[in-house]
């Protein structure tokens, strides 16, 4: 099976974890992933906040990248924010010409032109419960999740609104659950699983962005879960990195991991952590997968700075003898 | 709109809005059911529903619609989107008017200025290199926004920075001019768009 890949921005160093461990299944599930040349940022939510045109345009060369590799192969991206971007705009780009015309004017300052084959994007969870199938995944399970209480977390953007066809329900989707399932897992009960982290709203308001974060996690604490699964780099990101402010901000004492569904789909397959990079989140996943019999190496510590000689003369306290 | 125009008469604030909304907002359908306002993971620090937002569209209220914080406070999650009973498309409504409201200034007047500078800087990245870049971005919109709460998000950045997930400059693609010209001429024909 092979599919145009985008990882968009976040997979490069943020969420550098969902890539690697995205790269360590592929293999094994028999998933081949031809990445586009020189893509571009999808422009999140905050191009189209400033100018349309211009937010239209840059998903536009993308998809013209991909489309340039046959349309037989359909476009899979990883971060639902990016899944989103592409498939409104294919979808919105088919549908409204003049739209498509003027966007096809802009394009043509840098030689390119979006044609009017039509290209399925599709997210990656899309394309490994569907194609690759929860029956081939179970018979490659060596090592079963068996013991572990997790939370199925989906977010928003990929199952609403949805813009190429439904592959999950809006409001309660179930192919995580049952990925999840297929892997040995209790999951949860989670009537939250697809109600927002909050995505940009940590920068812009923070008590609006706390206490979205704050409800995802209580109701995942509630129904003690060991740890939260994503497939969405800014979820990972909100409820993983701001997990302390939230604390912070509302007294509460949550230590839930946030790891990526391919992370837990490559322990299964028997997988180092490292191989997978676990180890990147900010809240520690030890505890949970020491549940699982999963060793996870210390985080490296940060290298000591030797004094050098050259070093500018700084003034400082004495040191006491 | 879908719909021909068979009255000859000048372009309401519905219209405009209408116009600027990518795709067939349908915003004329909207029945005032009130499910978007009621799905809203943020509607309770907003100062008006969408419902609400939508009927003073419709009544040309422009200087009260562009001065509310409801685009700003949106958080696209689409809930409204796929309940609406009507197949309104509000999550796109928003983004045009968040659009509309820093065209006529307004936004300087809601909590939306934040979101806009916020929007700028992100855009300011990709504009330039192609790509975003999340530490340029999180320090310039911090520093210049709220400089002491910069203390409270940084050992959270220490953290990223140690587990190899922050990049120190912003990486560029390599067709950055042919992107540059693309996006220059885009803007050109947004400009020429505008009613």
């Amino acid at each position: 099976m092979k599919y145009s890949y985008y990882p968009g921005c976040s997979l490069e160093k943020n969420a550098a974890a969902y890539n690697i461990s995205t790269m360590a299944v592929a293999k094994p599930l028999g998933i081949e992933f031809d990445e586009l040349d020189d893509w571009n940022c999808c422009g999140a939510t905050e191009y189209i906040a400033l100018n349309k045109m211009a937010a239209y345009t840059l998903v536009a060369r993308n998809l013209v990248l991909a489309k340039q590799k046959g349309v037989d192969q359909h476009l899979v991206a990883p971060c639902s924010a990016c899944f989103l971007n592409l498939s409104k705009a294919e979808s919105y780009l088919a549908e409204d010409q003049a739209l498509a015309q003027k966007v096809n004017v802009a394009l043509g300052a840098g030689g390119l032109y979006y044609d009017e084959r039509r290209l399925r994007v599709r997210h990656l969870l899309d394309i490994i419960v569907n194609d690759v199938g929860y029956d081939a995944i179970a018979a490659k399970v060596v090592k079963p999740l068996k013991g572990l209480r997790i939370a199925p977390y989906y977010g928003c953007l990929i199952v609403r609104p949805a813009f190429q066809g439904v592959f999950d329900d809006h409001e309660q989707p179930q192919t995580l659950d049952k990925l999840m399932k297929t892997l040995g897992a209790k999951v949860i009960d989670f009537p939250l699983k697809a109600n927002c982290c909050g995505g940009h709203m940590t920068q812009i308001s923070e008590p609006v962005a706390m206490d979205l974060i704050n409800r995802i996690l209580k109701n995942a604490m509630d129904y003690e879960a060991d740890l939260i699964v994503t497939l969405c780099p800014m979820c990972q990101l909100n409820l993983d990195a701001y997990q302390e402010n939230v604390n912070r901000f509302y007294k509460t004492n949550y230590h839930l991991p946030v790891l990526y569904f391919t992370q837990m789909i490559g322990l299964a397959l028997g997988m180092s952590a490292q191989e997978l990079g676990i180890g990147k989140e900010l809240v520690d996943a030890r505890p949970a997968l020491a549940k699982i019999g999963v060793e996870v190496p210390e985080p490296e510590a940060p290298k000591k700075k030797r004094p050098s000689k050259e070093e500018l003369p700084m003034p400082g306290m004495r040191k006491e003898e | 709109m879908a719909h021909a125009q068979t009255q000859a008469r000048a372009p309401t604030f519905f219209d405009q809005v209408v116009a600027a909304t990518p795709g067939d907002a349908r915003l004329q359908f909207c029945i005032q059911c009130g499910t978007c306002g009621g799905s809203c993971p943020s509607g309770a620090d907003m100062d008006h529903t969408p419902r609400a937002l939508f009927a003073m569209i419709n009544a040309g209220m422009v200087e009260q619609v562009l001065r509310s914080n409801t685009p700003w406070y949106c958080v696209s999650c689409y809930y409204c989107m796929v309940r609406c009973p009507q197949e309104v498309h509000i999550t796109d409504l928003m983004y045009t008017l968040k659009r509309l409201s820093i065209k006529e200034g307004y936004y300087k007047e809601s909590t939306g200025k934040e979101a806009k500078d916020f929007s700028q800087t992100f855009i300011y990245f990709v504009e330039n290199y192609g790509r975003s870049f999340e530490l340029g971005l999180a320090t310039a919109h911090h520093l210049s926004h709220h400089p002491i709460d910069t203390v409270k998000i940084a050992p959270m950045a220490m953290g990223m920075m140690r587990r190899g997930r922050l990049d120190l400059k912003p990486k560029m693609i390599k067709q950055i001019d042919s992107l540059k010209a693309i996006l220059a001429k885009a803007k050109e024909l947004e400009a020429e768009d505008e009613i």
